[in-house]
């Protein structure tokens, strides 16, 4: 890379007065730069489609077998071969928007503040320590989830959620309070997309027009009329792309939750009750599965987290278009 | 998830091994080049796999790699040839074996590990004694009270609280869970698949309670929550500091899980074994009055006839050595050491391994 940099211009810098071969050299190298790029391009489709085939491939004896049932059924057990996804799509999903209503209204405060309110001097530093949640391991996550988390939520949030607020009555806080729960894993979800989605909320956040906010504030709009009807307008199709980078984070997201949510084959309506992601299933009992339509089975999870992933992708995208494509007020 | 498992064991066996963090070390950084021997397989024998590699390198320069990424993987790797020995925590299934790429494989066990039975119950200070039909109606979940009256017969000066039962088990497929339920199939009326109970394997469907991920997750699960059981491997409990139930053996004494006692239990088995025995033996709720109950074999698995003739020699002089000088340092590892008699047997079994092409 270094010494094709310097080298690149120099057709041009040399270039004869009748110019035709400046031009033939650079023709070349446009054919030679943009088959490259072609070659890069077409090469994720094909990789991505490879993949599918060889996850569909060997999910096919288990879909063969337990066919529409398989994502239906909520049986899992090796010993009898008996497998059935319900609760792990159930409990991915559900972990997923769990941890992104949680985590969104914290990630945007943060972005809101960071590129509105905060003074120059404090906007690094806490962008930087933000952005640092990204890069602590999945593990290191569940490890704190397991030693700090759950005790506080055991002892703390769950006795005050259901008894306090009254709660318990209802049933989505029903149960004993465990701790490995669904909302333990939505928790440590929601701490984990955090960073993604307020870094990309800054961001956009930061390249609205000055002229906007300024317009807004000429129009004797107060800082939270401006941020609300001039700012967030303009940013929004951005905000949700993080929203969205955020989910795709949280369905894939295996160890930290594996370590929290209390892997147990059933669906449940209860956030204090214990449950299954696809991700974990697979991360669980892959390395040990040696009958052959168990890891079958075990595939057919991947193929269906993968059309889970999918789905909601293409949801979000379409939602992301609908909005960007509505006339700013 | 192996490498997480891995990680944990570097990190809190340290105080049992010293230096075992240094051997992870190189085990890892050894495997792209001057390796002499490729072995695969269970990660529950894999601290004493690890030590052994590095004391028989430091002995004789012979280096060993040992992969610990479950015994599905290595009893795969080995059928297909990729790795010179495997390893596992459960025998291998007759229709395991006959897919195998250089023919016959022979179980050789290496070391002896218990599996134990832990509870938080912050009221008693005695030891918990526990027989297989509780311990299976527990993780059935028919008892689901501590002051069961059964469990008062068992313990009649324990003062048992009125908590409710929170089962601990194992989330991923392991030995350990086979250990378990192995037993239970043996000890227990109801458990077996026969009786419509949950049956034997490595990975079994849990009518009650948590999954934990590991042996570390269950551990830490029945640490934190007062009320709760969940099983592990002994070195687990230990590090813990959990107090571990005794368990009535099939001669109706209540032992405690330790070193001599696991030992014990192989003892019982391998007096009644025949000269050509495959070793592909369970011997949980052994015979033999001190045996614990819950104790298995952990196998290396090699070829018969193995293709390569210089490889082979290496594997059985290191084998040799394991069961000789290597024995002696299992039980600082929470190993139980096969006792000598069948040490030496299977050192004479060594011999049977004839390699296909000779140098």
């Amino acid at each position: 890379m270094t010494d094709a940099v310097p080298a690149a211009p120099e057709p041009l810098a040399v270039a004869p007065p009748d110019g035709s071969t400046a031009l033939e050299g650079r023709s070349a190298a446009d054919a030679v730069y943009r088959s490259l790029t072609t070659a890069f391009a077409v090469a994720i489709p094909v990789l991505l489609a490879f993949i599918t085939f060889e996850v569909v491939a060997a999910a096919w004896p288990a879909l063969r077998q337990f066919g529409f049932g398989f994502l239906t059924s909520s049986a899992w057990d090796p010993v009898r071969s008996q497998f059935g996804a319900a609760p792990m799509i159930f409990g991915t999903i559900v972990s997923s928007l769990l941890a992104l209503i949680l985590a969104a209204p914290l990630a945007l405060g943060v972005a809101i503040f960071l590129s509105e309110f905060s003074p120059r001097w404090l906007r690094q530093p806490v962008s930087f320590l933000v952005d640092l949640l990204a890069a602590i391991p999945s593990v290191v996550y569940g490890l704190w989830g397991i030693f700090v988390l759950l005790p506080v939520l055991r002892e703390t949030v769950m006795p005050f959620l259901a008894n306090t607020l009254g709660l318990g009555r209802t049933p989505f806080f029903s149960g004993p309070a465990y701790g490995n729960s669904m909302l333990a894993a939505a928790v440590i979800l929601a701490i984990m997309i955090l960073p993604y989605i307020s870094a990309v909320s800054r961001e956009v956040l930061m390249a609205v027009p000055r002229s906007q906010r300024e317009a807004a504030l000429a129009m004797g709009a107060t800082k939270w009329e401006m941020i609300r009807d001039a700012v967030i307008p303009y940013a929004r199709s951005g905000i949700l792309g993080g929203l969205i980078l955020g989910l795709g984070r949280a369905l894939g997201e295996t160890m930290a939750v594996t370590m929290l949510i209390g892997n147990r084959h059933e669906i449940s309506t209860s956030l204090f009750a214990p449950g299954y992601t696809l991700a974990s299933v697979i991360a669980n009992e892959f390395a040990e599965a040696t009958n052959e339509l168990h890891t079958s089975a075990l595939m057919a999870c991947g193929a269906v987290l993968l059309v889970v992933t999918l789905v909601v992708n293409a949801v979000a995208r379409w939602l992301v278009w609908s909005v960007a494509r509505e006339p700013k007020s | 998830m192996r490498f997480f498992s891995i990680a944990f064991a570097t990190l809190t066996v340290v105080g049992t091994a010293c230096g075992r963090g240094g051997d992870s070390a190189t085990s890892d950084s050894i495997s792209t080049s001057g390796v002499d021997l490729n072995g695969a397989g269970a990660t529950f024998p894999y601290p004493i796999y690890s030590k052994w590699a590095s004391d028989y390198e430091a002995a004789t320069g012979i280096r060993i790699n040992y992969q610990s990424k479950g015994s599905g993987a290595g009893i795969k790797q080995l059928s297909d040839g990729t790795v010179d020995f495997g390893a596992s925590d459960g025998p291998m299934t007759n229709e395991e074996m006959s897919r195998t790429r250089h023919g016959p494989v022979l179980h050789f066990p290496t070391v002896l590990g218990a599996v134990v039975v832990s509870y938080n119950l912050p009221e008693l200070s005695a030891p918990l004694r526990l027989d297989g039909e509780f311990i299976a109606d527990i993780f059935m979940g028919k008892i689901t009270k501590w002051n069961d009256a059964r469990l008062a017969a068992l313990n009649p000066s324990a003062k048992l609280p009125a908590r409710d039962i929170l089962v601990y088990h194992r989330s991923d497929g392991s030995g350990t869970t086979y250990v378990f339920t192995d037993y239970l199939a043996a000890a227990s009326r109801y458990w077996a698949e026969s009786a419509g109970g949950p049956g034997r394997g490595k990975e079994v469907k849990w009518p009650v309670g948590l999954g934990g991920q590991g042996n570390e997750g269950v551990a830490g699960g029945v640490k934190q929550t007062p009320g709760s059981i969940g099983y592990m491997e002994l070195a687990y409990a230990k590090q813990n500091s959990l107090p571990v139930a005794h368990v009535r053996n099939a001669a109706g004494e209540f032992v405690e899980p330790t070193i001599a006692s696991i030992s014990a239990a192989a003892e019982g088995v391998v007096a009644s074994l025949t000269a050509d025995s495959d070793y592909r033996i369970s011997i949980v709720n052994g015979p033999g009055a001190a045996a614990y109950p819950i104790s298995s074999f952990t196998w290396l698995l090699v070829y018969s006839t193995p293709p390569d003739a210089a490889k082979a020699k290496k594997l059985v002089d290191f084998m040799r050595w394991m069961y000789s000088t290597g024995q002696q340092s299992a039980a600082a590892l929470d190993y139980a050491p096969l006792p000598a008699a069948l040490a030496e047997r299977l050192t004479n079994r060594l011999s049977t391994i004839t390699p296909t092409r000779t140098p």
